[in-house]
Protein backbone atom coordinates (compact mmCIF):
# COMPACT_ATOMS: atom_id res chain seq x y z
CA UNK A 1 0.00 0.00 0.00
CA UNK A 2 1.43 3.38 -0.96
CA UNK A 3 2.64 5.44 1.98
CA UNK A 4 0.93 8.51 0.58
CA UNK A 5 -2.44 6.93 1.35
CA UNK A 6 -1.67 6.93 5.04
CA UNK A 7 -0.06 10.34 5.13
CA UNK A 8 -3.06 11.94 3.46
CA UNK A 9 -5.79 10.05 5.21
CA UNK A 10 -4.55 9.83 8.78
CA UNK A 11 -5.18 13.50 9.64
CA UNK A 12 -8.80 13.21 8.54
CA UNK A 13 -9.18 9.88 10.31
CA UNK A 14 -7.85 11.30 13.58
CA UNK A 15 -10.33 14.18 13.47
CA UNK A 16 -13.14 11.88 12.41
CA UNK A 17 -12.51 9.41 15.21
CA UNK A 18 -12.10 12.13 17.84
CA UNK A 19 -15.18 14.15 16.92
CA UNK A 20 -17.58 11.48 15.66
CA UNK A 21 -16.71 7.94 16.70
CA UNK A 22 -15.51 8.71 20.23
CA UNK A 23 -18.48 10.95 21.15
CA UNK A 24 -20.98 8.43 19.79
CA UNK A 25 -19.40 5.44 21.55
CA UNK A 26 -18.98 7.48 24.74
CA UNK A 27 -22.64 8.46 24.70
CA UNK A 28 -23.81 4.91 24.09
CA UNK A 29 -21.71 3.72 27.05
CA UNK A 30 -22.93 6.55 29.29
CA UNK A 31 -26.54 5.81 28.46
CA UNK A 32 -26.19 2.56 30.43
CA UNK A 33 -24.92 4.27 33.56
CA UNK A 34 -26.50 6.47 36.14
CA UNK A 35 -25.20 8.73 38.86
CA UNK A 36 -26.20 8.25 42.43
CA UNK A 37 -25.37 11.27 44.50
CA UNK A 38 -25.33 11.25 48.26
CA UNK A 39 -25.33 14.96 48.80
CA UNK A 40 -25.17 18.15 46.75
CA UNK A 41 -24.23 18.44 43.14
CA UNK A 42 -20.72 17.17 42.66
CA UNK A 43 -19.10 19.41 45.23
CA UNK A 44 -18.76 16.80 47.94
CA UNK A 45 -17.40 14.18 45.57
CA UNK A 46 -19.87 11.65 46.88
CA UNK A 47 -21.23 10.99 43.42
CA UNK A 48 -20.98 7.45 42.19
CA UNK A 49 -21.52 6.19 38.68
CA UNK A 50 -23.19 2.81 38.62
CA UNK A 51 -24.29 0.48 35.85
CA UNK A 52 -27.97 0.98 35.21
CA UNK A 53 -28.76 -1.47 32.42
CA UNK A 54 -31.62 -0.25 30.28
CA UNK A 55 -33.19 1.87 33.01
CA UNK A 56 -32.35 5.17 31.28
CA UNK A 57 -33.99 3.88 28.11
CA UNK A 58 -37.02 2.72 30.08
CA UNK A 59 -37.25 6.25 31.41
CA UNK A 60 -37.16 7.63 27.87
CA UNK A 61 -39.73 5.16 26.55
CA UNK A 62 -42.17 5.96 29.34
CA UNK A 63 -41.56 9.70 29.27
CA UNK A 64 -44.60 11.70 28.25
CA UNK A 65 -42.68 14.78 27.06
CA UNK A 66 -40.35 12.69 24.89
CA UNK A 67 -43.17 11.18 22.89
CA UNK A 68 -45.16 14.41 22.78
CA UNK A 69 -42.07 16.12 21.40
CA UNK A 70 -41.41 13.27 18.98
CA UNK A 71 -45.01 13.38 17.78
CA UNK A 72 -44.63 17.12 17.31
CA UNK A 73 -41.51 16.89 15.11
CA UNK A 74 -43.07 14.05 13.12
CA UNK A 75 -46.21 16.11 12.48
CA UNK A 76 -43.96 19.03 11.65
CA UNK A 77 -41.96 16.92 9.18
CA UNK A 78 -45.01 15.35 7.54
CA UNK A 79 -46.30 18.84 6.69
CA UNK A 80 -43.14 20.92 6.29
CA UNK A 81 -40.99 18.58 4.19
CA UNK A 82 -43.56 17.89 1.42
CA UNK A 83 -44.60 21.57 1.34
CA UNK A 84 -41.02 22.74 1.00
CA UNK A 85 -40.05 20.13 -1.58
CA UNK A 86 -43.19 20.81 -3.64
CA UNK A 87 -42.50 24.57 -3.48
CA UNK A 88 -38.88 24.01 -4.55
CA UNK A 89 -39.88 21.70 -7.40
CA UNK A 90 -42.51 24.17 -8.62
CA UNK A 91 -40.00 27.02 -8.68
CA UNK A 92 -37.35 24.85 -10.31
CA UNK A 93 -39.70 23.67 -13.07
CA UNK A 94 -40.95 27.20 -13.79
CA UNK A 95 -37.44 28.68 -13.85
CA UNK A 96 -36.18 25.81 -15.98
CA UNK A 97 -38.66 26.76 -18.69
CA UNK A 98 -37.60 30.44 -18.78
CA UNK A 99 -34.62 32.00 -20.47
CA UNK A 100 -31.49 31.72 -18.38
CA UNK A 101 -30.77 35.43 -17.83
CA UNK A 102 -34.31 36.04 -16.59
CA UNK A 103 -34.32 32.93 -14.43
CA UNK A 104 -31.03 33.71 -12.73
CA UNK A 105 -32.27 36.88 -11.04
CA UNK A 106 -35.09 34.95 -9.41
CA UNK A 107 -32.83 32.04 -8.54
CA UNK A 108 -30.57 34.38 -6.59
CA UNK A 109 -33.51 35.94 -4.75
CA UNK A 110 -34.82 32.54 -3.67
CA UNK A 111 -31.38 31.25 -2.74
CA UNK A 112 -30.46 34.32 -0.69
CA UNK A 113 -31.96 33.10 2.64
CA UNK A 114 -29.37 30.30 2.55
CA UNK A 115 -26.79 32.98 3.40
CA UNK A 116 -28.73 33.85 6.56
CA UNK A 117 -27.77 31.70 9.57
CA UNK A 118 -30.74 29.71 10.91
CA UNK A 119 -30.53 31.50 14.24
CA UNK A 120 -30.62 34.93 12.63
CA UNK A 121 -33.52 33.86 10.41
CA UNK A 122 -35.36 32.64 13.49
CA UNK A 123 -34.66 35.94 15.31
CA UNK A 124 -35.92 37.86 12.31
CA UNK A 125 -39.10 35.85 11.97
CA UNK A 126 -39.61 35.88 15.75
CA UNK A 127 -39.95 39.66 15.51
CA UNK A 128 -42.19 39.31 12.47
CA UNK A 129 -44.51 37.16 14.62
CA UNK A 130 -44.61 39.48 17.64
CA UNK A 131 -47.88 41.44 17.23
CA UNK A 132 -46.52 44.72 18.67
CA UNK A 133 -43.89 45.28 15.98
CA UNK A 134 -44.79 42.92 13.15
CA UNK A 135 -46.10 44.71 10.06
CA UNK A 136 -47.51 41.39 8.86
CA UNK A 137 -49.65 40.83 11.96
CA UNK A 138 -50.73 44.48 11.88
CA UNK A 139 -51.68 44.25 8.23
CA UNK A 140 -53.71 41.10 8.82
CA UNK A 141 -55.47 42.75 11.75
CA UNK A 142 -56.40 45.79 9.68
CA UNK A 143 -58.07 43.63 7.05
CA UNK A 144 -59.92 41.78 9.78
CA UNK A 145 -57.87 38.61 10.25
CA UNK A 146 -56.99 38.15 13.94
CA UNK A 147 -53.77 36.30 13.21
CA UNK A 148 -51.72 35.04 16.14
CA UNK A 149 -48.56 33.31 14.97
CA UNK A 150 -47.42 32.48 18.49
CA UNK A 151 -50.50 30.72 19.87
CA UNK A 152 -50.31 27.11 21.03
CA UNK A 153 -51.97 25.77 17.89
CA UNK A 154 -50.12 27.93 15.37
CA UNK A 155 -46.57 28.27 16.66
CA UNK A 156 -45.44 24.92 15.22
CA UNK A 157 -46.44 26.10 11.75
CA UNK A 158 -44.75 29.43 12.32
CA UNK A 159 -41.55 27.48 12.95
CA UNK A 160 -42.23 25.39 9.83
CA UNK A 161 -42.44 28.64 7.87
CA UNK A 162 -38.94 29.62 9.02
CA UNK A 163 -37.55 26.33 7.74
CA UNK A 164 -39.38 26.67 4.45
CA UNK A 165 -38.05 30.20 4.06
CA UNK A 166 -34.50 29.05 4.79
CA UNK A 167 -34.27 25.87 2.74
CA UNK A 168 -36.62 26.09 -0.27
CA UNK A 169 -34.09 27.98 -2.36
CA UNK A 170 -31.31 25.58 -1.48
CA UNK A 171 -33.38 22.61 -2.62
CA UNK A 172 -34.52 24.49 -5.70
CA UNK A 173 -30.91 25.06 -6.80
CA UNK A 174 -30.20 21.34 -6.50
CA UNK A 175 -33.32 20.53 -8.55
CA UNK A 176 -32.47 23.07 -11.24
CA UNK A 177 -29.00 21.60 -11.62
CA UNK A 178 -30.53 18.15 -11.89
CA UNK A 179 -33.08 19.33 -14.46
CA UNK A 180 -30.29 20.67 -16.65
CA UNK A 181 -28.81 17.18 -16.73
CA UNK A 182 -32.01 15.58 -18.05
CA UNK A 183 -31.34 14.79 -21.74
CA UNK A 184 -33.14 17.35 -23.93
CA UNK A 185 -33.78 14.95 -26.83
CA UNK A 186 -36.61 13.55 -24.76
CA UNK A 187 -38.36 16.94 -24.62
CA UNK A 188 -37.97 17.42 -28.35
CA UNK A 189 -39.43 14.01 -29.04
CA UNK A 190 -42.31 14.64 -26.65
CA UNK A 191 -42.96 18.04 -28.19
CA UNK A 192 -43.12 16.50 -31.65
CA UNK A 193 -45.69 14.09 -30.27
CA UNK A 194 -47.74 17.12 -29.20
CA UNK A 195 -47.07 17.08 -25.45
CA UNK A 196 -47.60 20.42 -23.66
CA UNK A 197 -45.19 21.92 -21.15
CA UNK A 198 -47.17 20.60 -18.18
CA UNK A 199 -47.14 17.13 -19.66
CA UNK A 200 -43.39 17.32 -20.29
CA UNK A 201 -42.73 18.60 -16.78
CA UNK A 202 -44.85 15.90 -15.17
CA UNK A 203 -43.91 12.90 -17.31
CA UNK A 204 -40.31 13.56 -18.30
CA UNK A 205 -38.66 16.21 -16.13
CA UNK A 206 -39.99 15.06 -12.74
CA UNK A 207 -39.18 11.36 -13.21
CA UNK A 208 -35.78 12.46 -14.50
CA UNK A 209 -34.84 14.04 -11.19
CA UNK A 210 -36.65 11.72 -8.75
CA UNK A 211 -33.41 10.32 -7.26
CA UNK A 212 -32.31 13.80 -6.31
CA UNK A 213 -35.74 14.67 -4.94
CA UNK A 214 -35.53 11.50 -2.86
CA UNK A 215 -32.16 12.55 -1.50
CA UNK A 216 -33.47 16.00 -0.57
CA UNK A 217 -36.44 14.47 1.24
CA UNK A 218 -34.06 12.18 3.12
CA UNK A 219 -31.82 15.03 4.26
CA UNK A 220 -34.89 17.09 5.21
CA UNK A 221 -36.28 14.25 7.35
CA UNK A 222 -32.95 14.04 9.19
CA UNK A 223 -33.04 17.82 9.63
CA UNK A 224 -36.55 17.68 11.07
CA UNK A 225 -35.76 15.13 13.78
CA UNK A 226 -32.95 17.32 15.10
CA UNK A 227 -35.06 20.48 15.17
CA UNK A 228 -33.58 22.68 17.91
CA UNK A 229 -32.41 26.15 16.87
CA UNK A 230 -35.69 27.58 15.61
CA UNK A 231 -37.94 26.51 18.52
CA UNK A 232 -35.24 27.62 20.97
CA UNK A 233 -35.27 31.11 19.48
CA UNK A 234 -39.06 31.31 19.14
CA UNK A 235 -39.31 30.24 22.79
CA UNK A 236 -37.95 33.67 23.72
CA UNK A 237 -41.07 35.34 22.30
CA UNK A 238 -43.72 32.68 22.87
CA UNK A 239 -44.82 31.31 26.21
CA UNK A 240 -46.45 28.33 24.47
CA UNK A 241 -43.07 26.68 23.90
CA UNK A 242 -41.70 24.92 26.96
CA UNK A 243 -38.19 23.60 27.52
CA UNK A 244 -39.17 20.12 26.29
CA UNK A 245 -41.06 21.23 23.20
CA UNK A 246 -39.03 19.02 20.82
CA UNK A 247 -36.82 16.00 21.65
CA UNK A 248 -33.53 17.87 21.12
CA UNK A 249 -34.67 20.65 23.47
CA UNK A 250 -35.55 17.97 26.00
CA UNK A 251 -32.10 16.38 25.66
CA UNK A 252 -30.50 19.80 26.11
CA UNK A 253 -32.70 20.56 29.10
CA UNK A 254 -31.92 17.23 30.78
CA UNK A 255 -28.19 17.50 30.05
CA UNK A 256 -27.68 21.11 31.14
CA UNK A 257 -30.71 21.94 33.24
CA UNK A 258 -30.73 18.73 35.29
CA UNK A 259 -27.20 17.49 34.68
CA UNK A 260 -28.42 13.91 34.28
CA UNK A 261 -25.73 12.56 31.95
CA UNK A 262 -27.03 9.01 31.60
CA UNK A 263 -30.60 10.05 30.90
CA UNK A 264 -29.55 12.79 28.45
CA UNK A 265 -27.35 10.27 26.62
CA UNK A 266 -30.24 7.81 26.41
CA UNK A 267 -32.47 10.56 24.96
CA UNK A 268 -29.85 11.46 22.34
CA UNK A 269 -29.38 7.82 21.34
CA UNK A 270 -33.16 7.30 21.21
CA UNK A 271 -33.55 10.28 18.87
CA UNK A 272 -30.81 8.81 16.65
CA UNK A 273 -32.58 5.42 16.64
CA UNK A 274 -35.92 7.00 15.66
CA UNK A 275 -34.16 9.03 12.94
CA UNK A 276 -32.43 5.89 11.65
CA UNK A 277 -35.70 3.98 11.65
CA UNK A 278 -37.44 6.75 9.71
CA UNK A 279 -34.66 6.91 7.15
CA UNK A 280 -34.86 3.13 6.77
CA UNK A 281 -38.65 3.17 6.34
CA UNK A 282 -38.43 6.02 3.84
CA UNK A 283 -35.65 4.28 1.91
CA UNK A 284 -37.52 0.97 1.73
CA UNK A 285 -40.77 2.65 0.70
CA UNK A 286 -39.22 4.86 -1.95
CA UNK A 287 -36.93 2.28 -3.57
CA UNK A 288 -39.76 -0.25 -3.45
CA UNK A 289 -42.06 2.25 -5.11
CA UNK A 290 -39.56 3.09 -7.81
CA UNK A 291 -38.92 -0.56 -8.58
CA UNK A 292 -42.61 -1.23 -8.99
CA UNK A 293 -42.95 1.73 -11.32
CA UNK A 294 -40.07 0.54 -13.46
CA UNK A 295 -41.54 -2.95 -13.77
CA UNK A 296 -44.94 -1.74 -14.94
CA UNK B 1 -39.92 27.24 -25.10
CA UNK B 2 -41.43 30.41 -26.62
CA UNK B 3 -45.05 30.13 -25.62
CA UNK B 4 -47.22 33.27 -25.84
CA UNK B 5 -46.69 35.85 -23.12
CA UNK B 6 -50.26 35.55 -21.88
CA UNK B 7 -49.81 31.89 -21.13
CA UNK B 8 -46.75 32.71 -19.04
CA UNK B 9 -48.36 35.40 -16.90
CA UNK B 10 -49.50 33.07 -14.09
CA UNK B 11 -45.99 31.64 -13.85
CA UNK B 12 -44.41 35.08 -13.68
CA UNK B 13 -46.91 35.95 -10.95
CA UNK B 14 -45.84 32.89 -8.97
CA UNK B 15 -42.20 33.89 -9.41
CA UNK B 16 -42.79 37.46 -8.22
CA UNK B 17 -44.91 36.46 -5.23
CA UNK B 18 -42.26 33.95 -4.23
CA UNK B 19 -39.55 36.59 -4.57
CA UNK B 20 -41.55 38.84 -2.22
CA UNK B 21 -41.84 36.02 0.29
CA UNK B 22 -38.08 35.41 0.30
CA UNK B 23 -36.98 39.05 0.18
CA UNK B 24 -39.49 41.00 2.29
CA UNK B 25 -38.21 39.72 5.66
CA UNK B 26 -34.71 40.86 4.69
CA UNK B 27 -36.08 44.21 3.52
CA UNK B 28 -37.87 44.55 6.86
CA UNK B 29 -34.57 43.84 8.63
CA UNK B 30 -32.79 46.59 6.69
CA UNK B 31 -35.58 49.09 7.38
CA UNK B 32 -35.82 48.14 11.05
CA UNK B 33 -32.10 48.53 11.62
CA UNK B 34 -32.58 52.25 10.93
CA UNK B 35 -35.25 52.71 13.60
CA UNK B 36 -35.22 53.39 17.30
CA UNK B 37 -37.03 51.05 19.69
CA UNK B 38 -40.05 53.31 19.79
CA UNK B 39 -39.92 53.83 16.02
CA UNK B 40 -40.26 50.08 15.59
CA UNK B 41 -43.58 50.20 17.40
CA UNK B 42 -44.98 53.38 15.88
CA UNK B 43 -44.17 53.31 12.20
CA UNK B 44 -44.93 51.33 9.08
CA UNK B 45 -42.70 48.28 9.33
CA UNK B 46 -41.89 48.11 5.64
CA UNK B 47 -40.79 51.70 5.26
CA UNK B 48 -38.23 54.04 6.83
CA UNK B 49 -39.31 56.43 9.58
CA UNK B 50 -36.85 58.55 11.52
CA UNK B 51 -33.17 58.07 10.71
CA UNK B 52 -31.68 56.32 13.70
CA UNK B 53 -29.10 54.07 12.06
CA UNK B 54 -26.05 55.81 13.47
CA UNK B 55 -27.35 55.63 17.07
CA UNK B 56 -28.20 51.97 16.53
CA UNK B 57 -24.70 51.24 15.28
CA UNK B 58 -23.18 53.03 18.25
CA UNK B 59 -25.47 51.17 20.65
CA UNK B 60 -24.70 47.83 19.01
CA UNK B 61 -20.96 48.36 19.23
CA UNK B 62 -21.01 49.62 22.82
CA UNK B 63 -23.66 47.39 24.45
CA UNK B 64 -22.47 44.80 27.00
CA UNK B 65 -19.08 46.44 27.25
CA UNK B 66 -18.54 46.62 23.50
CA UNK B 67 -18.50 42.86 22.99
CA UNK B 68 -20.21 42.82 19.57
CA UNK B 69 -17.13 43.33 17.34
CA UNK B 70 -15.46 40.60 19.36
CA UNK B 71 -18.33 38.22 18.47
CA UNK B 72 -17.95 38.99 14.78
CA UNK B 73 -14.20 38.40 14.94
CA UNK B 74 -14.82 35.13 16.78
CA UNK B 75 -17.18 33.99 14.03
CA UNK B 76 -14.60 34.87 11.39
CA UNK B 77 -11.85 33.09 13.33
CA UNK B 78 -13.82 29.89 13.98
CA UNK B 79 -15.26 29.68 10.46
CA UNK B 80 -11.98 30.62 8.78
CA UNK B 81 -9.79 28.17 10.68
CA UNK B 82 -12.34 25.36 10.42
CA UNK B 83 -12.79 26.12 6.72
CA UNK B 84 -9.08 25.96 5.86
CA UNK B 85 -8.18 23.00 8.08
CA UNK B 86 -11.35 21.13 7.19
CA UNK B 87 -10.79 21.61 3.46
CA UNK B 88 -7.22 20.32 3.71
CA UNK B 89 -8.37 17.27 5.66
CA UNK B 90 -11.15 16.59 3.18
CA UNK B 91 -8.82 17.09 0.20
CA UNK B 92 -6.37 14.46 1.46
CA UNK B 93 -9.07 11.96 2.29
CA UNK B 94 -11.11 12.66 -0.85
CA UNK B 95 -8.12 12.38 -3.19
CA UNK B 96 -6.98 9.11 -1.66
CA UNK B 97 -10.49 7.63 -1.77
CA UNK B 98 -10.96 8.77 -5.34
CA UNK B 99 -7.62 7.78 -6.89
CA UNK B 100 -6.17 4.87 -4.89
CA UNK B 101 -7.16 1.32 -4.11
CA UNK B 102 -6.12 0.04 -0.72
CA UNK B 103 -7.25 -2.31 2.00
CA UNK B 104 -10.02 -0.87 4.13
CA UNK B 105 -11.14 1.56 1.44
CA UNK B 106 -14.70 0.28 1.44
CA UNK B 107 -14.89 0.50 5.21
CA UNK B 108 -13.56 4.05 5.16
CA UNK B 109 -16.02 5.04 2.46
CA UNK B 110 -18.81 3.54 4.57
CA UNK B 111 -17.72 5.68 7.51
CA UNK B 112 -17.68 8.81 5.40
CA UNK B 113 -21.15 8.09 4.05
CA UNK B 114 -22.49 7.35 7.54
CA UNK B 115 -20.87 10.60 8.66
CA UNK B 116 -22.86 12.51 6.03
CA UNK B 117 -26.06 11.13 7.50
CA UNK B 118 -25.30 11.68 11.20
CA UNK B 119 -27.22 14.77 12.27
CA UNK B 120 -24.92 17.54 13.47
CA UNK B 121 -27.19 18.73 16.22
CA UNK B 122 -27.49 15.22 17.58
CA UNK B 123 -23.70 15.03 17.94
CA UNK B 124 -23.55 18.19 20.01
CA UNK B 125 -24.35 16.76 23.43
CA UNK B 126 -21.98 13.78 22.92
CA UNK B 127 -19.28 16.26 21.85
CA UNK B 128 -19.90 18.26 24.99
CA UNK B 129 -19.35 15.20 27.20
CA UNK B 130 -16.08 14.37 25.45
CA UNK B 131 -14.90 17.99 25.63
CA UNK B 132 -15.81 18.14 29.31
CA UNK B 133 -13.86 14.99 30.07
CA UNK B 134 -10.69 16.36 28.47
CA UNK B 135 -11.17 19.83 29.93
CA UNK B 136 -11.84 21.59 26.63
CA UNK B 137 -15.16 23.27 27.42
CA UNK B 138 -15.07 27.03 27.29
CA UNK B 139 -12.13 26.67 24.89
CA UNK B 140 -12.26 27.73 21.23
CA UNK B 141 -10.92 24.33 20.18
CA UNK B 142 -14.15 22.73 21.41
CA UNK B 143 -15.97 24.50 18.57
CA UNK B 144 -13.21 24.62 15.96
CA UNK B 145 -12.07 20.98 16.02
CA UNK B 146 -15.48 19.36 15.41
CA UNK B 147 -16.25 21.96 12.72
CA UNK B 148 -13.19 20.79 10.72
CA UNK B 149 -14.77 17.40 10.07
CA UNK B 150 -16.97 17.48 7.00
CA UNK B 151 -17.76 14.05 5.54
CA UNK B 152 -19.82 15.63 2.78
CA UNK B 153 -16.75 17.58 1.70
CA UNK B 154 -14.74 14.35 1.55
CA UNK B 155 -17.45 12.79 -0.57
CA UNK B 156 -17.56 15.77 -2.91
CA UNK B 157 -13.78 15.90 -3.35
CA UNK B 158 -13.64 12.17 -3.88
CA UNK B 159 -16.13 12.42 -6.72
CA UNK B 160 -14.30 15.41 -8.16
CA UNK B 161 -10.84 13.83 -7.91
CA UNK B 162 -12.09 10.63 -9.50
CA UNK B 163 -13.43 12.54 -12.48
CA UNK B 164 -10.82 15.24 -12.99
CA UNK B 165 -7.38 14.09 -11.82
CA UNK B 166 -5.92 12.14 -14.78
CA UNK B 167 -4.24 8.90 -13.70
CA UNK B 168 -1.67 9.28 -16.51
CA UNK B 169 -0.56 12.58 -15.03
CA UNK B 170 0.10 10.96 -11.67
CA UNK B 171 2.03 8.16 -13.37
CA UNK B 172 4.10 10.58 -15.40
CA UNK B 173 4.96 12.52 -12.26
CA UNK B 174 5.97 9.32 -10.51
CA UNK B 175 8.25 8.31 -13.40
CA UNK B 176 9.82 11.76 -13.19
CA UNK B 177 10.58 10.94 -9.59
CA UNK B 178 8.30 13.46 -7.94
CA UNK B 179 7.29 12.35 -4.46
CA UNK B 180 3.65 11.43 -3.98
CA UNK B 181 3.14 14.06 -1.31
CA UNK B 182 4.64 16.72 -3.54
CA UNK B 183 2.43 15.60 -6.42
CA UNK B 184 -0.54 16.06 -4.14
CA UNK B 185 0.38 19.52 -2.93
CA UNK B 186 1.58 20.91 -6.26
CA UNK B 187 -0.49 19.25 -8.97
CA UNK B 188 -3.54 17.62 -7.43
CA UNK B 189 -4.49 20.57 -5.24
CA UNK B 190 -4.37 22.81 -8.30
CA UNK B 191 -6.70 20.56 -10.27
CA UNK B 192 -9.06 20.27 -7.31
CA UNK B 193 -9.25 24.05 -6.75
CA UNK B 194 -12.86 24.64 -7.90
CA UNK B 195 -14.11 21.87 -5.64
CA UNK B 196 -11.86 23.02 -2.80
CA UNK B 197 -13.44 26.48 -2.92
CA UNK B 198 -16.87 24.88 -2.71
CA UNK B 199 -15.94 22.73 0.27
CA UNK B 200 -14.26 25.67 2.00
CA UNK B 201 -17.46 27.66 1.62
CA UNK B 202 -19.63 24.83 2.87
CA UNK B 203 -17.54 24.44 6.02
CA UNK B 204 -17.32 28.21 6.52
CA UNK B 205 -21.09 28.64 6.28
CA UNK B 206 -21.80 25.57 8.43
CA UNK B 207 -19.48 26.86 11.16
CA UNK B 208 -20.77 30.43 10.95
CA UNK B 209 -24.39 29.26 11.26
CA UNK B 210 -23.76 26.70 14.00
CA UNK B 211 -25.59 27.65 17.16
CA UNK B 212 -25.97 24.68 19.46
CA UNK B 213 -22.30 23.70 19.60
CA UNK B 214 -21.08 27.09 20.90
CA UNK B 215 -24.20 27.25 23.08
CA UNK B 216 -23.20 24.13 25.00
CA UNK B 217 -19.42 24.66 24.91
CA UNK B 218 -19.02 28.30 25.95
CA UNK B 219 -19.82 30.03 29.23
CA UNK B 220 -17.74 33.10 28.59
CA UNK B 221 -19.56 35.67 26.41
CA UNK B 222 -16.16 36.81 25.13
CA UNK B 223 -15.91 33.51 23.23
CA UNK B 224 -19.38 33.63 21.65
CA UNK B 225 -19.74 33.68 17.89
CA UNK B 226 -22.14 36.34 16.64
CA UNK B 227 -25.14 33.98 16.32
CA UNK B 228 -24.95 32.97 19.98
CA UNK B 229 -24.18 36.52 21.07
CA UNK B 230 -27.30 37.94 19.44
CA UNK B 231 -29.37 35.17 20.95
CA UNK B 232 -28.01 36.03 24.38
CA UNK B 233 -29.02 39.67 23.88
CA UNK B 234 -32.47 38.74 22.73
CA UNK B 235 -32.91 36.19 25.49
CA UNK B 236 -31.69 38.04 28.56
CA UNK B 237 -32.35 41.68 27.99
CA UNK B 238 -36.06 41.58 27.41
CA UNK B 239 -37.97 43.72 24.97
CA UNK B 240 -36.00 46.94 25.30
CA UNK B 241 -33.21 45.89 22.99
CA UNK B 242 -34.87 45.30 19.64
CA UNK B 243 -32.60 47.95 18.15
CA UNK B 244 -29.28 46.28 18.94
CA UNK B 245 -30.49 42.77 18.12
CA UNK B 246 -31.82 43.85 14.73
CA UNK B 247 -28.86 46.05 13.85
CA UNK B 248 -26.48 43.32 15.00
CA UNK B 249 -28.39 40.74 12.94
CA UNK B 250 -28.12 42.91 9.84
CA UNK B 251 -24.40 43.53 10.38
CA UNK B 252 -23.75 39.84 10.96
CA UNK B 253 -25.27 38.72 7.67
CA UNK B 254 -23.63 41.40 5.50
CA UNK B 255 -20.29 39.52 5.17
CA UNK B 256 -22.15 36.30 4.40
CA UNK B 257 -24.36 37.93 1.78
CA UNK B 258 -21.36 39.55 0.09
CA UNK B 259 -19.51 36.23 0.07
CA UNK B 260 -22.64 34.56 -1.17
CA UNK B 261 -23.06 36.90 -4.13
CA UNK B 262 -19.43 36.76 -5.17
CA UNK B 263 -19.12 33.00 -4.83
CA UNK B 264 -22.62 31.74 -5.64
CA UNK B 265 -21.46 30.20 -8.92
CA UNK B 266 -19.06 27.94 -7.01
CA UNK B 267 -21.65 27.20 -4.41
CA UNK B 268 -24.20 26.17 -6.99
CA UNK B 269 -21.84 24.00 -8.98
CA UNK B 270 -20.72 22.31 -5.79
CA UNK B 271 -24.27 21.59 -4.77
CA UNK B 272 -25.03 20.28 -8.22
CA UNK B 273 -22.04 17.93 -8.05
CA UNK B 274 -23.04 16.61 -4.65
CA UNK B 275 -26.67 16.27 -5.58
CA UNK B 276 -26.12 14.62 -8.92
CA UNK B 277 -23.69 12.03 -7.73
CA UNK B 278 -25.67 11.20 -4.64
Amino acid sequence: MPRVVWVLIIPFLLFFVATMIVPIVWTIVQSFFTETSGGGLGLGGTQETVFAGFSNYAKVLTSGPFWTGMGRVLLFGVVQVPLMIAFAITLALILDSFRRRFAQVFQLAYFLPYAVPGVIAALLWAYLYVPEISPIVQLLHTIGIPADFLAANTVLWSIANINIWLWTGYNMIIFIAALQAVPTEQFEAAKLDGAGEFRIAWSIKLPGIRTIIGLSVLMSIIGTIQLFNEPTIIKTVSSTIDSQYVPMMMAYHVAFGGGDTGYASAIAISIAVVAGALVYVYYTLSTGGWRRKKES
Amino acid sequence: MRSPLLKRTPFVAVLILSALYFLLPLWWLIVSATKSNSGLFNSNGFWFAEPHLWENLVNTFTASGGVFPRWVLNSILYSGVAGVVGTLLAAGAGYVLGKFTFRGKRLLFGFVLAGVLVPNVLLTIPLYYVAASVGLTNNVLAVILPSCVNPFGVFLLMVYAEASVPTELLEAARIDGAGEIRVFFTMVMKILTPALVTVLMFIFVATWTNFMLPLVMFNDPELYPVTLGLYSWQNYKGASNYDIVLTGALLSIIPLVIGFFSLQRHLRSGMAMGGLKG
